[in-house]
């Protein structure tokens, strides 16, 4: 593996490798102190084009615990705001001396692009709504730390599917580690044309309740409430938010999971946000973890094929 | 005398292809038959090939003015008359808009390759006020489009075709519903989806045609739709001619060869509208284009600098170039016999232009291409000044040996 851009070019062993090589890293994250020196000298180069927290956070957090240096770019009050074409942007950063790029950009394939022309390791942190491997790769693994195998394994996803690359991701992950996926949405969130998903579908979060082992719910822009492709949030949340009187109706063990930022009192409530069955804090530490195997596996020429 | 022979080809004229040679002396040819005199007069070996009437291109971007960094009328010619062209009709959306007839007469070139300026059919092809159609007509458009754009208000295309088809004039349309493909990208399909990228469906093509023909009812103007690109278009055309309304319709040489399953790649050099469909609409337009229902092809070469396609699949303009390799994708896509080969590529375009020449003619101006369908070449060192075609360096089927104009033969290939 010499970039990781998509969960589609993953196969199922590889995936598992990962998780494998991220439950080592987990257990840095718990000692004293929570770094080791194996990327020594490696420099990651941070290329984030959209807003981002969590994500870049965690991208420096991991490289840093594996004693790599950053270098990280941010286009507001950069020569973006020049007129600078991404490929200018890109070689510019390459002439630094990276070892690897992280590009996060709003143009579906973007990080393909960077890769082809700077001819470096690419770990694609989103791009568009089309792919956002880390994240997948982070649920996954989550789930993995939590139940084991995930085989037969009944999850829904719920919320903006059409317009989410992390909807994409996670649930070709999770239909390659052999898991039964059902997407809910309205019809104008859900893709436009399914065959290529092995997926199944609902119109309503209700229809899944009783039947799911983990609910997955997506961020939902407030901007698309005002009758674009919805007619109100209200009627969101009245067919497709996760109440607390619907949190009582799922089985026991079942987990609630969010890539973040959530959106509480809309896709969420709060009180589930943060109960037990709630698995959104320990995604974000896992997340550190696996992003720390994906340099790992990258830069030292071991790890996942 | 210093004359030109063309011999040993299948001299295609009409709907007939018989085995002849052409003799051109000072520009006019001034005999078609078999065994002619070779006299002093230059040859053009034409064994194999087929010899008609230059291709005539109904869609071609010269950029010119505005853009000349992406083509010129120079170039676009030259581009032109490799690819067997002898005539190209230029699109109006430059820099200023071809909508008056002072910047229509600056377009129209008259020797070798005839470029005949279309015009918009509103101000600034925005969709609102009519261009200048009277000072259009008087400089000698025949067609009317505000290609790139729709004009999607029904009531302003309404009065454009009954004030057009008043002149006598044609409407052409890309049809494109501004609200059912907002922000699209690429066909809405599969791909699509999976890509994460907005989509322009085939519908958002259909309602404008289906709305069209309707116009088209009311008001009998003459009807052209542009680079058709779906099955249900091809549906809607073949309905309007059988209740005999007056409509014409053109199809893009990448339509007829290649799907949206290219655009997985990401590659910008994918990215044109109407955008790569599915393999189903490919076979329709194929079979629309081989029986009619399709009356020819039509390129709509769009220059663009390599910088300006080396971005990321969104942020890319829209466009391919397609002049120079046309012929070779149409011969190789559906495989036509000569006589529908020509028709396709020469005659019906004349025809929608309301001009002669659907053939090789004593007494007429040499007018003249020579193609040869199994000889093979490569795509390289293009005339035009860009790049930007999914063809590059791929080896083709289908060469165009020589493309005559008057007493100059301005393109020569082997092959």
């Amino acid at each position: 593996m010499s970039s990781l851009l998509t969960i589609e070019s993953l196969t199922r062993q590889d995936i598992e490798e990962m998780i494998g090589l991220a439950g080592g890293f987990r257990e840095v994250l718990d000692r004293d102190v929570p770094k080791v020196p194996t990327l020594v000298g490696k420099t990651v180069s941070l290329l984030f084009y959209e807003v981002s927290t969590r994500t870049r956070l965690s991208f420096e957090r991991a490289a840093k615990a594996l004693s790599a240096d950053t270098l990280t770019f941010a286009p507001g009050g950069s020569s973006v705001a020049k007129g600078e074409s991404l490929k200018d942007t890109a070689l510019t950063l390459q002439a630094m001396g990276p070892d690897l790029m992280v590009v996060r950009h709003k143009a579906t394939g973007a990080p393909w692009r960077v890769a082809e022309w700077t001819g470096l390791p690419v770990v694609n942190a989103g791009d568009g709504a089309h792919q956002h491997p880390t994240q997948a790769l982070l649920d996954v693994f989550t789930l993995h730390r939590r139940l084991g195998a995930l085989d037969g394994l009944r999850a829904a996803i719920v919320g903006d599917i059409r317009h989410s690359r992390v909807a994409r991701s996670t649930s070709q992950a999770l239909v390659t580690l052999g898991a039964e996926v059902t997407l809910v949405a309205p019809r104008t969130l859900l893709p436009v044309d399914l065959t290529e998903w092995d997926v199944a579908t609902a119109d309503g979060i209700d229809e899944v309740l009783g039947e799911v082992d983990v609910i997955y719910l997506l961020r939902i822009q407030q901007e698309r409430g005002g009758g674009d492709v919805f007619p109100s949030i209200a009627e969101y949340v009245g067919r497709f938010g996760l109440t607390r009187d619907r949190a009582e109706q799922l089985s026991a063990d079942a987990l609630v999971m969010h890539p973040g930022p959530m959106n509480r009192g809309v896709e969420i409530d709060p009180a589930v946000a943060d109960g037990p069955r709630s698995l959104v804090t320990d995604q974000v530490t896992n997340g550190i973890a696996l992003r720390m195997a994906v340099l790992y596996s990258l830069l030292s020429g071991e790890g996942a094929a | 005398m210093s004359g030109l022979i063309i011999s040993g080809g299948l001299v295609v004229s009409g709907g007939d292809a018989t085995a002849a040679d052409v003799i051109v002396d000072e520009g006019i040819v001034t005999a078609v038959g078999p065994g002619l005199e070779i006299d002093d007069r230059e040859v053009i070996d034409a064994t194999d090939c087929w010899v008609g009437a230059g291709f005539v291109d109904l869609h071609t971007h010269l950029r010119e003015p505005g853009q000349e960094w992406k083509e010129n009328i120079e170039s676009g010619r030259d581009a032109a008359a490799a690819g067997g062209y002898t005539a190209v009709l230029a699109m109006p959306n430059t820099d200023p808009v071809i909508d008056s007839g002072y910047v229509a007469r600056q377009v129209k070139r008259g020797d070798g390759v005839r470029v005949i300026p279309s015009g918009a059919i509103t101000m600034g092809r925005l969709g609102e006020r009519l261009a200048h159609l009277d000072e259009l007509w008087e400089a000698g458009v025949k067609v009317f489009t505000d290609d790139g754009d729709t004009v999607a208000d029904g009531g302003v295309l309404r009065r454009a075709m009954e004030y057009i088809g008043q002149l006598g004039g044609l409407v052409a349309q890309h049809a494109e519903d501004p609200g059912l493909c907002a922000g699209g990208h690429m066909h809405e399909g599969s791909v699509s989806s999976r890509l994460g990228m907005m989509g322009l469906p085939s519908v958002g093509e259909e309602v404008i045609v289906a709305r069209d023909l309707k116009l088209v009812e009311l008001t009998g103007c003459r009807y052209h739709v542009q680079h058709v690109s779906t099955a249900g278009t091809v549906e809607l055309i073949e309905a309007a001619k059988r209740s005999g309304l007056p409509v014409t319709a053109e199809v893009a040489p990448h339509h007829l060869a290649l799907d949206h399953g290219e655009v997985s790649s990401m590659d910008p050099v994918f990215k044109m509208y109407p955008p790569l469909r599915t393999p189903d609409d490919v076979a329709a337009v194929r079979e629309g284009l081989a029986n009619g229902v399709i009356d020819c092809v039509a390129t709509d070469h769009a220059p663009h600098a390599a910088f300006e396609k080396d971005v990321p699949f969104e942020e890319a303009p829209r466009g391919i170039i397609g002049l120079e390799t046309a012929a070779s994708i149409v011969h190789m896509s559906v495989g036509m016999d000569p006589t529908q080969f020509f028709d396709r590529m020469s005659h019906a375009p004349r025809r929608i232009l309301g001009e002669d020449g659907a053939g090789v003619a004593v007494g007429a101006t040499a007018d003249l291409v020579v193609f040869r369908p199994e000889g093979t070449w490569t795509v390289e060192n293009l005339r035009s000044r860009s790049n930007n075609t999914p063809w590059l360096d791929a080896k083709l089927e289908g060469v165009v040996g020589a493309t005559i104009v008057g007493s100059d033969t301005m393109w020569r290939r082997s092959g």
